[in-house]
């Protein structure tokens, strides 16, 4: 650390030249950010899945119901410890715009089955009294505002009501949140006895079950068993783990990983290319004053250093910026699109390996001008000078 | 006299020039006792920066031993000359050759990065040198805010600061008007007389070489004493 001074002031020997780089470092790691929190929130619900939790869905597609009395069948099946249900209610609030997943579930089970969940149990319990009650995740509830007591219309689009009526009004009986900072909370559930009652056609189907397995037993094999069973029937099921459930939903968003992946790789390439012409200009400009160090009793190695901290700390400059900036705006969207794309999120994880990303740029840069450094001799350095 | 400082016994260095092979010294033989202030003249090319670079373990003779202060460099290792430098041996050059990026302060702090030395302990002997060499205040001045001699005094106080026994100077006042010259020339014979520094000054001018105590004449790779002119 005594040597900080020494490295600061190389780095800003060329005031306009660094700041040019730690500009590009900078765009670089906040578009890393930006790019690694949108990545995120596609890939969320698979990182936060529950490896003992399986989705029964209709084997044409998401979109077609499943009879309610596929229930109690699931529930025997070997190996079932619990099963729920949930469905989609695709309505919006206000203005479609505000658009967040709806889903008449039964609360007990429900809740019971993600217990990642958490409520006060008197806002639980008012929730399963209240035929016409829902409850919010804290995402929504700050996105609109909204306190327990409020009277909250949702918009259908799907689901008419028997009497004609597009509105379905709600009481907001509870606000949950959840232990797991990545999954999204930007979700309104309500009761399905209301909606089954309520609704003017599909009656007694749902949208697709959630079940979870017996500890020790093996989640494919219970998978097979409940698809062998519905086999045949006119309404033939896929059972998959939480986590291929939303591998296959994101699937349909295409391969944004890929190209999350893609255009970082090309911004990185080209930062490499620019900090490492930097560098070299800047060990060029200086052989005379390496070779000073050296006669002074700086070893070799200890010039090594000094001239791959200095990039490393061009990296660090350019990239925490980046990643503070983009983390300020990827705060900002989740206020914003929170409920669109749920989850949207700038993960430790993305940040340590956003830092990781700096410091192996900066050697990567910084290592062939620094062996250059390493190598010079003093003897035909000085007489060049 | 005293005891002996510097000691080359048959030094050879050879430099491969193309296909050529050129003997810079050969079979060079010298001794410079403790407290001295040896004054080396010669023409241009005549091997004057070579003998300086043995001296002060920069570079290793072909053929021959050096022996500084007792430590024989021709047979340590580089990362052990670059520490033993760091400590025995204080270099002066014709063009200061200061880093531009610092003060003249952190540029004489330089050499103590390299000991134990907390922040402030290294600050008060970076301080010290300067004071010696009369620039306490331009302590905060960049080398571009500084004149040619003030440049060259700084970077004295660089090689004084580590309390080396053994400056080597290479045409020390090179770039430098006479009267600055002069300073410089006083300044080396200060150091030699009340701080007791052996010094081994390379020059072109024999005006500079009279400040020394004695003049040797390096050519083609031989040294020689002659009654100063
Ligand atoms: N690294 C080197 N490689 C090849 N030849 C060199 C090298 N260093 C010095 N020489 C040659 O050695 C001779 C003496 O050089 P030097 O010691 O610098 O002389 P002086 O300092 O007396 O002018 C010159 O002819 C120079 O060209
Ligand atoms: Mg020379």
């Amino acid at each position: 650390m005594k040597y900080f001074r020494l490295i600061w002031k190389n780095a800003w020997r060329k005031k306009i030249r660094t700041s040019l780089t730690i500009l590009s470092v900078f765009v670089a790691f906040l578009l890393f950010a930006l790019l690694s929190a949108i990545g995120f929130a596609f890939r969320g619900g698979v990182d936060v899945a529950d490896a003992e939790r399986l989705i029964v869905i209709h084997k044409v597609s998401l979109i077609n119901p499943l009879p309610m009395s596929y229930m109690n069948r699931i529930a025997a099946t070997e190996g079932v410890a619990s099963v729920t249900h949930a469905s989609w209610f695709g309505g919006y609030y206000q203005d479609p715009r505000n658009q967040f997943p709806q889903f008449p579930i039964d609360p007990k089970s429900y809740l019971d089955m993600y217990p990642e969940f958490t409520m006060p149990t008197d806002q639980i319990q008012a929730f399963e009294r209240n035929r016409t009650g829902a409850i919010v995740g804290q995402d929504l509830a700050t996105t609109y505002g909204w306190k327990i007591g409020d009277r909250i219309p949702i918009q259908a689009t799907i689901w008419t009501k028997a009497d004609g009526g597009r509105t379905w009004e709600f009481e907001l009986e509870g606000v949950f949140s959840s232990d797991d900072p990545r999954s999204s909370t930007a979700v309104l559930l309500f009761q399905y006895d209301y909606f089954e009652e309520a609704r003017a056609f599909g009656k007694g189907t749902v949208g697709w079950y959630i079940l979870r397995v017996e500890s020790g037993a093996d989640p494919i094999q219970v998978a097979n068993a409940i698809d062998l069973q519905f086999a045949n029937s006119p309404n033939e099921t896929k059972t998959s783990t939480e986590a291929a459930f939303a591998q296959s939903f994101m699937k349909q968003f295409g391969n944004i990983a890929l190209i999350v992946t893609l255009i970082l790789g090309a911004v990185f390439f080209t930062l490499l290319l620019v900090s490492g012409n930097t560098m070299s200009q800047s060990v060029r400009e200086r052989i005379s004053e390496l070779a000073v160090l050296k006669t002074l009793g700086f070893t070799d190695r200890s010039v090594l250093g000094i001239v791959l901290s200095e990039s490393v700390l061009i990296m660090l400059l350019g990239g925490l910026l980046g990643l503070g900036l983009g983390w300020l705006i990827i705060q900002g969207l989740a206020q914003q699109i929170g409920s669109f794309l749920p989850g949207i999120f700038l993960s430790p994880k993305a940040i340590v390996i956003g830092i990781g990303m700096m410091i192996g740029a900066g050697i990567l840069a910084g290592i062939f001008p620094a062996l250059k450094a390493m190598r010079l001799s003093i003897i035909d350095a000085l007489a060049r000078a | 006299m005293s005891e002996i400082l510097a000691r080359l016994e048959d030094v050879c260095r050879t430099y491969q020039k193309g296909r050529e092979k050129v003997e810079v010294l050969h079979q060079l033989n010298l001794e410079v006792p403790k407290g001295d202030f040896v004054a080396i003249m010669g023409p241009s090319g005549s091997g004057k920066t070579t003998l300086l670079n043995l001296l002060g373990g920069l570079d290793k003779p072909t053929a021959g031993t050096v022996n500084v202060g007792g430590a024989e460099l021709s047979s340590m290792s580089n990362s052990q000359l670059s520490r033993w430098r760091s400590t025995n041996i204080g270099f002066i050059f014709q063009f200061y050759n200061l880093l531009p990026v610092l003060t003249a302060l952190r540029n004489v702090e330089l050499p103590l990065l390299l000991t134990d030395f907390s922040s402030s302990e290294r600050v008060k002997r970076a301080s010290i040198a300067l004071d010696i060499v009369g620039l306490a205040d331009r302590a905060r001045h960049y080398p571009r805010e500084l004149s040619g001699g003030e440049e060259q005094r700084v970077a004295i106080a660089r090689a004084i600061v580590s309390d080396p026994a053994l400056l080597l100077c290479d045409e020390p006042t090179g770039d430098l008007d006479r009267e600055k010259a002069d300073e410089i020339l006083r300044l080396l014979q200060v150091l030699n007389r009340e701080h007791g520094k052996t010094i081994v000054m390379v020059t072109h001018d024999a005006q500079a070489a009279e400040f020394a105590n004695r003049t040797l004449h390096c050519d083609k790779g031989t040294l020689e004493a002659r009654v100063a002119a």
